[in-house]
């Protein structure tokens, strides 16, 4: 129960309207520090719509959430930020040093590049025309735009700079490595198979170097050999580099194998949310999952006392 | 499926009965009879009385149509579908040695063309080519070099570039035509070095204000959106008669050599007088010119090639990929793209400081849209985002267009009231239409990667995007 005892991010009463429609509504949940958290639910529960508003794409109509890079989320420290204009407080100044964020003021680019939290896409978004290599050095961006001192050094050809751009090829490197991807990395990104370009998204999310790393259906298309390598970097991510995951997937086995806390969502409410086998056995998900008889419905409901 | 089996049927019928191919034939032949009527079935003719008849012509409508009938069916019958389509352009051939001695060449013979004029043409005739020629390319190839940062590199459609070259030669000319003679005369053949910075920066800072309001516009929308900024920014030019002297445009002093002025105005020593040159001084101020606009091209180039190799460079070129996943990576797009539109419009108030150096005046005519059709027409034609495809581009355009006044001997053959330079958007117009059905993404559409872990391979066309805004 560490999402309890050390949460990285907590959400409380998100809600998202489109118009009339309400994708999500007062959701909370929070995921903790190290852990691979879950969000399943049937289509159109409103995943991609929380993983939207937690990286800043969307602006939720109301809600909160917190994450801290810096130790233990303090309920005084959380209290102080909303009540104060600021965005975030970090304890050193400098981009990338711990601190409290209030995500749902900040920019999407801010999101990533201060509050370090990554995400992959539904559907893949590899910037197709340019090599593997440079979407991973591209990752890069915020610290090879420090070391460029914002181009000027960068362009009269400084030592500082050139060391900057190796290591961060080293960086590109070793993520290669992991995704067995080497071979390949002067081919055009948009030339490399489906599954290949979905771990390549995974890699470049994590040349962010995140704390938090959201990805949607990473699983989605992969073929069973491919799904149980997946698992694998997935475990190594969160193992080796400690960086928590937040995923969205649809394929029960895998979901139900590498994570430590599952959040089930329908129609935008959070149904259940709990240890993998707490939620596998949950009525309520197996029918919204299963879809059964109204009375089954009812019965269920009154199981759990509703 | 051997065409021999089929007897005497020509191969390609084998595949298609006679009386489907027949129909189709009909069919041509019939669009085109509708489409005759509009276009050559009458003539309109002035009779005596002087009013208009229209003449009908039968004949040239059945012979039109019979031709396309007949061409139709042949076409059918004989051509052979199954036949590979032919490659008139293959891809121009990057290999090792060319993508390393191309640009070798082309430098040199860069740096040699004052002289190989002056060896083929002569004194009189090496001005012409080294100014129409000479310095117009490198003008409008360093102004495509500038376009081709927004345009090609970070897939924001620009139509109004020539705002920011009209800012580079009104800053050359009102700086140096009214400001400096008022206030310091002393600084008066420095004009020009002092405007070149200038200029870059007024611009850099005009192409910074078009890039707010049209942060949010894609595509067509913000094509709509620079096109009309390029218009104000002429029809200001215009109208503010006090700053800019309106259609007349302004009187501009000639560059000169570091101070030293080519021709002699109230007595001060000259160019040609100091280095005890002969010649005539024209000669002496168009080659100074050429290499001065050579070399900040050559730098043009050089801080493009390095920009693209540096973060910011990266970010343009991701950004033209996919906007949505810039963000997610951290990158500020608002940041990226007023950097683009800074760059590129820097570029091109350079190139119009240039433009107003090399010019006795100064005039909103030469800010017209047409400018920057062309200019796109040519970042478009060279590839968007190589230099070198561009710069050909450049030439071929340019050097079409000027090269069409050179052409008097065709008034032998279509009596002298023919005026070559008359069909040059028809001929630019042909070469366009040519271009996109060959070679729809420019002479050198290969995209150089800008960093590479073993070798580096040009990364074909078929992946990179052209951006949508
Ligand atoms: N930008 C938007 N504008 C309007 N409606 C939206 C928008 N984004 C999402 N929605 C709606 O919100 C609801 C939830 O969508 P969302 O994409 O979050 O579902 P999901 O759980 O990710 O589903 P899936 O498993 O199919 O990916 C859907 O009804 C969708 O149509
Ligand atoms: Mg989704």
């Amino acid at each position: 129960m560490r999402w309890l005892r050390d949460p990285l991010l907590v959400v409380e009463g998100l809600t998202m309207r489109f118009g009339g429609l309400v994708a999500v509504r007062d959701l909370a949940f929070s995921v903790g520090r190290g852990d691979i958290t879950s969000l399943i639910g049937p289509n159109g529960a409103g995943k991609t719509t929380v993983f939207n508003c937690i990286t800043g794409f969307y602006k939720p109509t109301s809600g909160l959430m917190v994450l801290s890079t810096d130790g233990p989320i303090q309920s005084q420290a959380v209290a102080d930020l909303t009540a104060s204009s600021r965005r975030f407080v970090c304890r050193d100044d400098k981009i990338g040093g711990g601190g409290l964020f209030l995500l749902e003021r900040m920019p999407d680019f801010e999101i990533t590049r201060r509050a370090r939290v990554a995400r992959t896409f539904q559907n893949i978004r590899l910037f197709v025309g340019m090599t593997v290599l440079e979407n991973l050095v591209v990752a890069q961006h915020t610290a090879l735009m420090h070391a460029s001192g914002w181009s000027l050094v960068g362009l009269v050809g400084a030592q500082s700079y050139k060391q900057a751009e190796a290591s961060a090829v080293d960086v590109a490197r070793y993520w290669l490595d992991r995704i067995g991807l080497t071979h390949r990395a002067d081919d055009a990104a948009g030339a490399l198979p489906y599954g290949d370009q979905r771990r390549l998204e995974i890699a470049r999310a994590m040349c962010t170097d995140p704390v938090l790393l959201c990805l949607d259906e990473p699983a989605a298309g992969l073929n069973p050999r491919e799904s149980l390598a997946l698992n694998e970097l997935l475990r190594a991510i969160r193992d080796e580099h400690g960086t928590s995951i937040l995923l969205i997937e649809h394929d029960m086995s895998v979901v139900m194998e590498i994570s430590d806390h599952v959040i089930v969502l329908e129609y935008g409410i959070k149904i259940s949310d709990g240890t993998p086998d707490s939620v596998k056995n949950d009525p309520r998900v197996i029918a919204a999952y299963l879809g059964v008889e109204d009375e089954e419905v009812a019965e269920a409901e009154a199981e759990v006392g509703l | 499926m051997s065409a021999g089996s089929q007897g005497g049927l020509p191969p390609a019928a084998s595949q298609h009965s006679l009386t489907e191919i027949i129909k189709d034939a009909g069919l041509w032949a019939l669009v085109t009879l509708g489409l005759c009527f509009p276009l050559i079935a009458f003539r309109t003719e002035q009779n005596l009385s002087l009013q208009t008849a229209l003449e009908p012509r039968p004949l040239l409508v059945l012979l039109t149509v019979a031709v396309v009938f007949v061409g139709r069916l042949l076409w059918r019958l004989y051509a052979h579908p199954s036949r590979p389509r032919r490659v008139l352009f293959p891809p121009l051939d990057l290999s090792e040695h060319r993508r390393r001695y191309g640009p070798r060449i082309g430098l040199a013979l860069l740096l040699l063309f004052p002289v190989l004029a002056l060896a083929f043409a002569g004194q009189g005739g090496a001005i012409k080519w080294i100014n129409n020629f000479g310095v117009q390319i490198l003008i409008y190839i360093m102004l495509a070099w500038g376009l081709n940062i927004v345009v090609g590199l970070a897939g924001l459609l620009d139509l109004g570039y020539v705002a920011f070259y009209a800012v580079g030669a009104y800053t050359y000319a009102i700086i140096a035509a009214y400001v400096i003679p008022a206030t310091v005369p002393m600084l008066g053949p420095w004009a020009f070095w002092i405007c070149l910075p200038l200029a870059g920066i007024l611009a850099a800072f005009w192409g910074m204000l078009l890039g707010f309001p049209v942060l949010r516009l894609r595509g067509d929308y913000l094509a709509i959106v620079t096109l009309a900024f390029g218009e104000i920014i002429r029809l200001v030019l215009i109208n503010w008669v006090a700053l800019t002297n309106g259609s007349a445009g302004i009187q501009t002093p000639y560059i000169t050599f570091f101070g030293l002025p080519f021709t002699s105005r109230s007595g001060q020593t000259t160019f040609s007088e100091t280095f005890g040159l002969s010649g005539s001084p024209t000669l002496h101020r168009a080659i100074f010119l050429y290499y001065v606009v050579l070399a900040l091209a050559l730098l043009v180039a050089f801080v493009t090639q390095r920009m693209r190799r540096l973060p910011v460079g990266r970010a343009w070129e991701a950004l033209r990929e996919d906007e949505i996943a810039c963000r997610a990576l951290g990158i500020n797009t608002v940041n990226t793209k007023l950097t683009a539109f800074a760059m590129g419009a820097m570029f091109g108030g350079l190139a119009g400081c240039i433009f107003g150096a090399s010019q006795s005046l100064v005039s909103p005519r030469s800010f017209e849209f047409m400018e920057s059709a062309t200019i796109l027409a040519i970042v478009v034609l060279g590839g968007m985002g190589s230099l070198l495809g561009i710069a050909i581009a450049a030439v071929a355009i340019i050097g079409g267009i000027e090269l069409l006044r050179e052409l008097d001997w065709l008034k032998a053959v279509f009596g002298s009231g023919f005026d070559p330079t008359q069909y040059r958007m028809l001929i630019f117009g042909l070469a366009m239409v040519l271009m996109m059905v060959w070679r729809p993404r420019g002479l050198i559409a290969a995209r150089e990667p800008s960093i590479s872990l073993n070798e580096a391979k040009a990364i074909s066309s078929a992946h990179v995007k052209e951006g949508h805004g």
